[in-house]
Parts: C-alpha cells; structure tokens; sequence
C-alpha cells in the first residue's frame, strides 16, 4: 500500500518562467519515514504544498491515501497533518489555546487523542499559559507538531521542521517523528541538513526541482562509486587551492575541519591508489603544508549529494 | 458548531490582546466625532466685533446689548470715530465693525428709517458672510420688537424657517457622515486586514489544510467586528446625543438595522480586499485610500454632491457610504421610518448581494 504517490509531476511560477518541479515521481509507502533532501529552491515546499492540495500541479498526478490532490481534496484535507515551513500558530494565542483552536477545527478534542501527542506535549506543557510567539524555536517547533497531529492524522506532511532550531531540539524533534512512526503514521518530511538524512528510513535528493536519487540512505552511501579522503593541515586555504591545482585530484571540497577528495585513480587497484596518496602527500609537503593528515573516511550523504549535483552539471 | 464558536472566540482573542488595534477600534470613532463636533464646525461662535456708536441712545443701547448676548459676537471695544475702524481691522482679530449714525433713534422714530453699517473682514467671504447673517437676524429682531407697538401697514416681513435644523448646527449634518465614515473604516480595515495577517503568517496554509469550511473562516472573522461595530454605533450615538445635542427623531431599531447593513456591506468590501492583497499594508492601504477619500467626498456631508460636475455625480451613486448618509439623516433628524428610505435600503441591499457574491467567488480554496 502506497501512502503518497507522485507521478510526473510538473510546478512552474510566473507563467512558466521558473520551474519549480520538474517532472518528478515517487512513492512513500504506509507506515513509512521518507525524507526530502535538498537545499533551498530544490523545489520541496512546492512538492509538499501540492501534495497537500493547497497548489495545482501544472501537469502529473499526485495522490495521498488514495485520494486525488485535484478531484478529492477535501477528503486529504480533512485527513492528512500539516507543518509549513514557517512557524504558522497563532503568535497571540497561548499554546493551549493554539491547541485546544486547532483541535475543535478538526472537530475532535485534545482528551480524545491526549495518547498520542503526550511525550510531547509534556515538555511543552509548563508553559501552556505563555503565548507561542514568546516561546523558544525549539518550543514552537514542538507545538506546530502537536497542533499538526491533534486529530490523528493518517499521513503527516512535515516541511523543514528542524531549520532555525538548536541541535539539542533537532536531535529531540527526530526522536518524536522516529516514536509517532511507531504509531504507523506516514510521514513525509523535508530538510536541507543533510545529516538529518540518515534518520529517515528512505530518502530523495533533490536539486533544481528534479529528484537525483531515491534509496536507503545506507544504499545511497554504499553507491558511492569512489574511495574519499579526507585531509587536514595548518592552513586550510592555500590546502584547498594547491589540491584543485593537482592532476591527479578528481574532486575537492571543504568540509569544515577536513577537505573531502577523490582521486583519479583510473581502477580502484588498492596498490594504485595508495601510491597516489602517498605522492600528492609528498608534494603538500613539498609545497609547505604543516601538520599533514590524510585518511580514508566512508562518504556521507553530503558527499553523496555534492557529486550527484557535478554529475548533473556535468551532463547538463 | 463548536468548530465555528471556537473561531469566534480566536478571533476575540486577536483583537482584545491587540491594544493598538483596540484603539483604533474605538479611539478613532470618538476622536472623529470630538474632532468634527467641536473644531470642524461651521458655526462661528465668539467673533471679535467692534461697535462705533456716535448716536448713543437708548435703540442703539438695546441693540448693542442684543449683540452682546449673542453667542456668535464677542464685542472687543466701543470705538469713538470712523477712523480707528479700519485700525483695528489692520490690527488683527477683529472680523466685523458695527457703526451707529448719530441720531440713530429720532431717525428710527420719526423717520420710520433708520441707517446701520455693517462692516466686515471679507478677506474670509464665508465668515464674512456668515457673520454679517447673524448681525442682520439681531437687527431683523429688534425691528420685529418694535412693531408690535408702532403698527406699520402694508409691510412684508418674510418669515423664514429652517426646517429640521432650525438653530443651523452643524452637528446634525456631520454625525451621520461621520458614522459612515467610522463604520466603513473599522469594518473594511479590520476585516481586511486580520484575513490578510492569516496569510502572512501562514496560518490561512494550515486552516486550508483542515476539514474546515473557508466561508465558516470568513464569516468567523466578521461576526466580532460586526459586534464591535454595533458597540461603536452606540458609542458615537451617546456622544452625539449628550455631547453634540444631535436629535434621534426616529426609530432606534431602524437606525440600528440600517447600520447593520452598511456594516455588512463594509465587511464584504474588507473580504474582497482581503482576497486580491498579499500584505497586511497593501490591505490597510487600500482600505484607507479606497474607503476614507471617496466617504469624504462623495457621501455629501463635507461637499454637496448637488454642486459636483455630472461625472463625479454618478461616481457618488456606487458609494455605500452615500445612501447610508441619506437615511441615517432621514431617520435621525427628519424622523421618517421605513417607507421614506425603502429606495435607498434596497440599493444598499444590492450592493452588498454584489460585493459578497464577488468575493466569495473570488476567494481562494488554495494557494497562489
């Protein structure tokens, strides 16, 4: 059973002069934690708004739960949870005010499903009398996510839910979304941090409103074709000028406190490739570089993401 | 139901925790009438005169203390000679000279004739007008007094009424423009402006995104600006009664009923502003300009629409503001009911069947 289904789906602005999406299909099957990566203007907020019916795809079909994103949407509407991007509560409403409005919108009670919002409301709940604009990011974040899951939905839509909050509320905001998946709620949610990435169980990359991969992210890591390293010295700049000079480097970029590189390596004959090594190491000493260090790391998703994105310039 | 009650209640939350909204709410009605009853009036009160009396007899005595009575004439000084006169209209304030010939009263007596110049500052025409009224009605009196003793045959004195408004208040004009005023302002503004701020901070994104009706938000949002409104009505119809001695002739419920009315077809305009703007300043913007400037000009309590070029005639015909001034004069000062404002109630009726059916299909169930 597929819970979200997209097919072909096609989003342009100002009459056709910016595509947003651009001919993009997928999949999230029930029960399922399925992630949109992407930085800004990947085309995300447009792929959820339509999913939630609140935008028109220009052509393609979308369909949530079974209901069509044109045809049925009030049946999505009434089932589905939201959280756009943007802190969308009322600011000069106290927090249990914002529940109790959003709840009898749904026309349902926060008794009634006080079980499944209650790990959560619990860290919100010493300040139900303080209004939502004066609460923290973390505390706001927290609230939208009750007010979003207030009437049960079968499918929750969560749009950059982590951007602008703390890293200690981001790692507590996935360990919500990690307990309501055992609940058997579909949730579909988006960030641009790629390190969120591995905490869903599928995700999408998205780039300039095409979708570069679908997969685990342990699959999408594991089709890394290359063998990276990851290197240091003194001074990082001149680091990462002198290894785009070299020949033999394929890629490198900075990656805080280490620059990632792969190397044009031909085949991946491990004796090959530790000779190469050792040669560029040679010639960064040679040119001055201090405090030296290389070593072989597993990519993450960002040095996923990063080649994925040269490969469409590449062949665009 | 719950569902809608709930909304109500929010929207009352917004605005009793929004104090500079609440002020403008019900500051901006009872600065408008203090502002129009006391400062904008057209009634001169306490114009300084000068008086130059070379007769100095007992008419003139009598008709110099008519004048000081007056409300409208504050006497400066009792000048001896012709020259000072034009000093003292140099000099400043002084806005109208009374001259007494000698002999004033053996002319009068005698003669049946008598001569006073009335001299004033026409630098000001209107004033100037107004004021040489107001000496002329005190002469006119003094004239009517003296009749009764000395009949004079075959003279006609006409006798002039000002209907409804006999004492020529300003107020009685006024009032009923101002409450168009206030309530097409507060009503556009306010609706206008709360559907917008859902917008604007993505809180209409999530509404949308619910089982719940958009007409059920809409109507929501109106009901307590429809209540604050009343509440606003009566506000300005207690100043205009104790403050501003404004007659209520009429029915009271049809005031009010009429007022409901216009109050509709204000907030049906603020959802139809609310439908093509994006900002909270874009909504407020247009509701000011698109709402203040043609209430001022063309509901006919500032400037006569009779005296309007033909064009500008017909543009006043579609301000709701208009036909709204039309019967609150009718109901308040001349005291008509129902059947005198019939005509004016069912274009108003119309307009507001418009203006919501056009909004209503212009009101987005989506986004963009």
């Amino acid at each position: 059973m597929k819970d979200v289904v997209l097919n072909n789906i096609v989003k342009t602005y100002n009459k056709g002069k910016v595509k947003a999406v651009n001919d993009v299909s997928f999949t999230v099957n029930k029960g399922e934690l399925f992630g949109l990566i992407g930085p800004d203007g990947a085309g995300k907020t447009s792929i959820f708004r339509i999913l939630t019916t609140l935008l028109l795809p220009d052509s393609g079909t979308a369909s949530v739960k079974g209901f069509d994103v044109i045809k049925d949407y009030k049946n999505i509407r009434s089932s589905v949870g939201y959280m756009p991007g943007k802190f969308s509560l009322y600011q000069d409403l106290t927090v249990e005010e914002n529940l109790n409005f959003f709840a009898s919108v749904f026309n349902t009670t926060i008794q009634d499903n006080y079980d499944l919002i209650k790990d959560i409301y619990v860290q919100i709940e010493p300040f139900k009398d303080r209004r939502a604009g004066k609460l923290s990011g973390g505390m706001k974040q927290k609230l939208a996510l009750c007010c979003a899951l207030i009437h049960r939905p079968t499918v929750l839509f969560l749009d950059e839910p982590t951007t602008g909050v703390d890293t200690v509320s981001r790692k507590e905001f996935w360990e919500m979304l990690k307990s309501l998946k055992q609940q058997g709620i579909t949730i579909l949610v988006s960030t641009p941090y790629m390190d969120e990435a591995t905490l869903c169980e599928r995700i999408a990359l998205m780039q300039n409103g095409e979708i570069m991969s679908i997969d685990t992210p342990k699959n999408i890591i594991n089709q890394f074709p290359e063998n990276l390293f990851a290197i240091k010295a003194n001074d990082m700049g001149k680091l990462l000028q002198d290894l785009r000079k070299n020949h033999e480097i394929k890629t490198c970029n900075a990656f805080g406190e280490f620059h990632h590189i792969t190397i044009n390596s031909g085949e991946p004959i491990i004796e090959n490739r530790k000779f190469k090594i050792s040669n560029i190491e040679k010639m960064l000493i040679e040119s001055g570089h201090k405090e030296l260090v290389i070593k072989e790391i597993t990519p993450t998703i960002e040095d996923c993401f990063i080649r994925l994105m040269d490969q469409s310039i590449d062949n665009g | 139901m719950k569902q809608f009650l709930s909304f109500v209640r929010k929207e009352f939350y917004h605005v009793f925790r929004d104090k500079k909204t609440l002020l403008m709410l019900f500051g901006l009605p009872i600065v408008q009438i203090v502002l129009f009853g006391f400062a904008l009036t057209n009634e001169i009160k306490n114009a300084k005169i000068v008086i130059c009396d070379y007769a100095k007899d007992e008419a003139t005595q009598q008709i110099i203390n008519k004048i000081e009575a007056s409300q409208n004439f504050d006497i400066q000084e009792t000048l001896l000679s012709h020259q000072q006169i034009e000093e003292a209209f140099k000099a400043g304030n002084i806005k109208l000279a009374i001259i007494f010939p000698a002999n004033f009263n053996k002319d009068l007596s005698h003669l049946h004739q008598a001569q006073i110049q009335i001299i004033a500052d026409a630098s000001d025409p209107n004033t100037a007008n107004t004021l040489t009224n107001y000496a002329s009605a005190i002469i006119m009196d003094y004239q009517q007094g003296l009749m009764k003793n000395n009949v004079v045959p075959f003279r006609i004195v006409p006798e002039i009424r000002m209907l409804y408004n006999p004492e020529l208040k300003g107020a009685t004009n006024f009032v009923p423009g101002v409450m168009a005023l206030v309530l097409m302002l507060v009503c556009v503004m306010m609706t206008s402006v709360s559907i917008v701020r859902e917008k604007e901070n993505g809180t209409m994104e999530v509404l949308l995104v619910s089982p719940f009706n958009p007409f059920l938000v809409i109507i929501a949002k109106a009901i307590p600006y429809l209540l604050l409104s009343i509440i606003n009505l009566a506000v300005i119809l207690i100043l205009s009664v104790t403050l501003l001695d404004m007659p209520i002739n009429g029915s009271i419920l049809l005031l009010f009923a009429e007022s409901i009315l216009l109050i509709i077809t204000a907030l049906s305009l603020g959802l139809l502003i609310s439908n093509v703007t994006q900002s909270q300043q874009a909504a407020m913007l247009i509701s000011m300009m698109g709402m203040l400037v043609p209430t001022l000009l063309f509901t006919g309590f500032m400037f006569p629409i009779e005296n309007m070029p033909v064009p500008l005639q017909v543009i006043s015909n579609i301000v709701p503001a208009k036909w709204y001034y039309i019967m609150v004069k009718s109901i308040m000062i001349k005291g008509l009911g129902f059947a005198a404002i019939w005509k004016e109630t069912l274009i108003l009726l119309a307009t507001t069947c418009l203006l919501l059916f056009i909004s209503l299909k212009t009101f987005k169930n989506r986004l963009g």
